[in-house]
């Protein structure tokens, strides 16, 4: 089937370009110019890049000066874990320590494993409850008092389970201990309401793919006063923190993309979030014994859904989630499991491990995530095909004994 | 038909899924990882499942526009082929992991999750030819494999296609080039998969420990020399036996007693053996009525010889040969062939050697 035809619940790996960003970009791409140069040319990239980085600060609540592009999420969560490692522990020496999830995206817990290993860094791991929430309670006992952290770092929205953290109230805590918040909001902005200013965090990862946008471009917010030590050195670009010619087209798109999501995000959750509730019951209606990972569906956090309105993670006890992602590709159904290895070796879900989830449990889940060009459609064309295809992988088993 | 192509990473299975394509089937390709520690063979260029093989097998799989998924099996492969063949070597034998690896891994595992999940059968790039339910060598001698799949069922074989039993290397490796596969001069692999420097004695060595024994003349019974451990020997291997002897005649590796951790060699003359008992034995169809006459093939790569397959002890098989061998080891499969110039021969079944006289 071809990815035309396919029906495509997978938005929280990448969601469709938008039109107007598509458009945008365009635009962008047929002039010359680099942000940095003096002439015509270079101050009108300049003036496209600086106005995008206007319109993304009053989207996100950030001050345009904390803005800083940059190649993404992956770059972003790299650059404050490390950045921010570094430069704290320059002022301080004792401060070593740093205070994190293990659910955390693969980019944050790779940053953190890496300074561990070669930087002397010392981790303090958050229990997380079974959610998949990050309770301030739990960061407080961490934090301890806090003159020996570098850095703490909660996710804002979890990226498999879609288990949203009030960072606001983590925020607090940190702050109560001097230390400094560091959150991926990667999943986040444009789903769940994100302010960086009100939420207190010191440093917020977002990219543009996610939401509509291009792939390879992304954002750190980096509040004004945040000591944060570069990881790429050169022209200096954004605040000296993060050096490469500005990609001004990529920045565009990424700031037409995150405005239109954050203005349309109301509209559009609750829209997904009543596509996302008839999913999750009609599949159970068919699976009885399937478990619903992360919080219940209307859980509310912070005033807020305390679930992404389009994710539904679902465990399929007996069957293996590799082997239901498969059945269900080749029926045209386009979903997800947990992570893979660099060889494509499915993985049980770390996040699901965190939560407290057996081995087998994180083995046998599915994520569906919705997103701008879900349909009704989309849900009837998973619950045609959804129980034969459990039954179908349970009988397969996994050449375990 | 609904296939899975095994795919390796390599040409053959590069073209055998490719074959399958054009055959018309509904394909899906699949990477099987066998290796425990993947790190471990990143830097490798074979191995079970590098990172750089699985990515070979995944852009093919991408040029010819099919689903591809990696299959976890290290769990199943470690136990069922690595801890096999060390448990055999400790024991004294010489066993065949390729041979393992299709009974129990591609064979059973694999095949038996490809039809609980849909698929009618299993692709795989092995050079020999399978039609009407029937095993025969490849066209190309140098490369032929059928020694390695005797030991599958008639319920197996209804699940396998071999593509490339008519063609030569030579010929795939022209389809590869042809359709611009990346893998069309990728080297062949020749080592066991899972001890990528090829140091069989050294992997041995490492799982095994250093277990010292007396190497005895067979002629005399005098302890000619040490050796590390008996599993670094197998039978009429004559290359590597660190002793020295009062003439200059060449000696053999007779047998290896694996309680004493005893190494007996000797002269050609002694090396021989005229008739081979086996385990139990699997056919490739309808068990034929003993006694018969075959030819046997008493390891791989081995020539075949003439023989009256004859019952044995404990449903084993009894093979008197034509004329005496040298080099038949325990543990390895006696492989029994119709000959057939025409069609090629015909795979029969085959039998586990337990012992020679």
């Amino acid at each position: 089937m071809s990815s035309s035809e396919a029906v495509y619940l997978d938005h929280a790996a990448t969601t469709p370009m938008l039109p107007a960003v598509l458009a945008a970009m365009t635009e962008q791409l047929g002039r010359v110019g680099n942000a940095s140069s003096l002439h015509a040319s270079g101050r009108a990239a300049r003036r496209v890049a600086e106005q995008s980085r206007e319109r993304l600060a009053e989207a996100l609540g950030a001050r345009p000066s904390e803005v800083l592009f940059t190649g993404g999420g992956t770059e972003s969560d790299n650059l404050a874990v490390k950045g921010l490692f570094w430069a704290r522990r320059d002022a301080d020496s004792r401060r070593r320590r740093i205070v994190v999830s293990p659910a955390e995206h693969h980019a944050v817990l790779d940053s953190v494993e890496w300074l561990a290993k070669h930087d002397g860094a010392d981790v303090t791991w958050l229990p997380v409850e079974p959610t998949g929430r990050i309770t301030p309670e739990a960061l407080h006992a961490a934090l301890g008092t806090g003159e020996d952290v570098a850095l703490a770092s909660v996710m804002w929205a979890n990226n498999e389970i879609g288990t949203v953290s009030d960072l606001a109230a983590l925020a607090e805590v940190a702050h109560d201990v001097g230390v400094p918040l560091h959150s991926d909001a990667v999943q986040a902005v444009g789903q769940v309401p994100v302010d960086f200013a009100a939420s207190g965090v010191d440093a917020l990862t977002m990219t543009g793919h996610k939401l509509g946008g291009p792939m390879g471009a992304g954002v750190l917010l980096l509040r004004r006063e945040a000591e944060c030590t570069p990881l790429l050195h050169g022209g200096g670009q954004e605040r000296d923190v993060r050096s490469g010619t500005l990609d001004v087209a990529a920045i565009v798109g990424l700031q037409v993309a995150t405005t239109l999501a954050v203005a349309e995000r109301e509209e559009r959750a609750a829209r997904l979030s009543v596509l996302r509730d008839r999913l999750v019951a009609g599949v159970v209606a068919q699976v009885p014994d399937a478990q619903l990972n992360g919080t219940p569906l209307d859980d509310v956090v912070a005033g807020g859904p305390g679930r992404l309105p389009g994710n539904a993670h679902l465990s399929f006890p007996g069957a293996e989630g590799d082997a239901l992602l498969m059945l269900l590709d080749a029926r045209g159904v386009e979903c997800s499991t947990g992570s893979a290895c660099s060889a494509g070796v499915a993985r049980p879900s770390h996040v699901l491990l965190a939560t407290g989830a057996d081995p087998d449990r994180a083995r046998s889940s599915l994520r569906f995530s919705l997103g701008h060009t879900s349909t009704d459609a989309d849900v009837d064309a998973v619950l045609d095909v959804i129980g034969p295809v459990v039954e179908r992988a349970r009988r397969a088993g996994m050449g375990r004994r | 038909m609904r296939v899975l192509a095994a795919m390796s990473g390599g040409v053959d299975s590069a073209v055998a899924a490719a074959l399958a394509v054009e055959a018309g089937h509904d394909v899906t390709g699949v990477h099987l990882a066998l290796s425990p520690d993947r790190r471990t063979l990143r830097s490798g260029a074979r191995g079970c499942c590098s990172v750089e093989d699985a990515h070979d097998a995944r852009r093919v799989a991408d040029e010819l526009g099919i689903p591809f998924y990696v299959w976890d099996l290290a769990e199943r492969f470690t136990e069922d082929v690595v801890e096999d063949f060390v448990a055999e070597y400790a024991a004294g034998r010489t066993p065949n992991p390729c041979l393992r690896c299709n009974e129990r891994i591609k064979f059973s595992a694999v095949l038996d999750r490809a039809q609980a999940l849909g698929f009618d059968a299993v692709v795989t790039g092995h050079h020999a030819r399978l039609a009407g339910g029937e095993l025969r060598r490849s066209v190309d001698a140098a490369k032929d494999q059928s020694y390695v799949l005797a030991v599958l069922t008639a319920d197996q074989l209804a699940g396998a296609v071999f593509p490339l039993g008519s063609m030569t290397k030579q010929r795939v490796r022209e389809i590869a080039a042809e359709r611009g596969f990346a893998v069309a001069t990728k080297a062949d692999s020749h080592d066991i998969c899972f001890i990528p420097d090829g140091d069989t004695r050294g992997f041995l060595a490492r799982r095994l420990g250093v277990q010292p024994g007396p190497v005895v003349d067979a002629a005399t019974g005098a302890t000619v020399g040490e050796h590390a451990g008996a599993y670094g020997f197998t039978v009429g291997q004559r290359r590597g036996l660190g002793v020295a002897v009062g003439d200059s005649r060449p000696r053999y590796v007779l047998g290896i007693e694996p309680v004493t951790r005893t190494v007996t060699i000797g002269t050609a003359d002694l090396a021989g053996v005229a008739e081979v008992r086996t385990a139990p034995p699997t056919w490739t169809g309808t068990a034929p009525a003993l006694p018969f006459p075959a030819e046997v093939q008493l390891r791989a790569h081995g020539t075949p010889v003439p023989c009256r397959v004859t019952a044995g002890d404990d449903g084993g098989l009894r093979l008197l040969l034509g004329s005496p061998q040298r080099g038949v080891a325990p543990g390895q499969s006696a492989v029994l062939y119709a000959p057939d110039a025409e069609r090629g021969d015909l795979v029969l079944g085959q039998g586990t050697v337990l012992a020679t006289a």
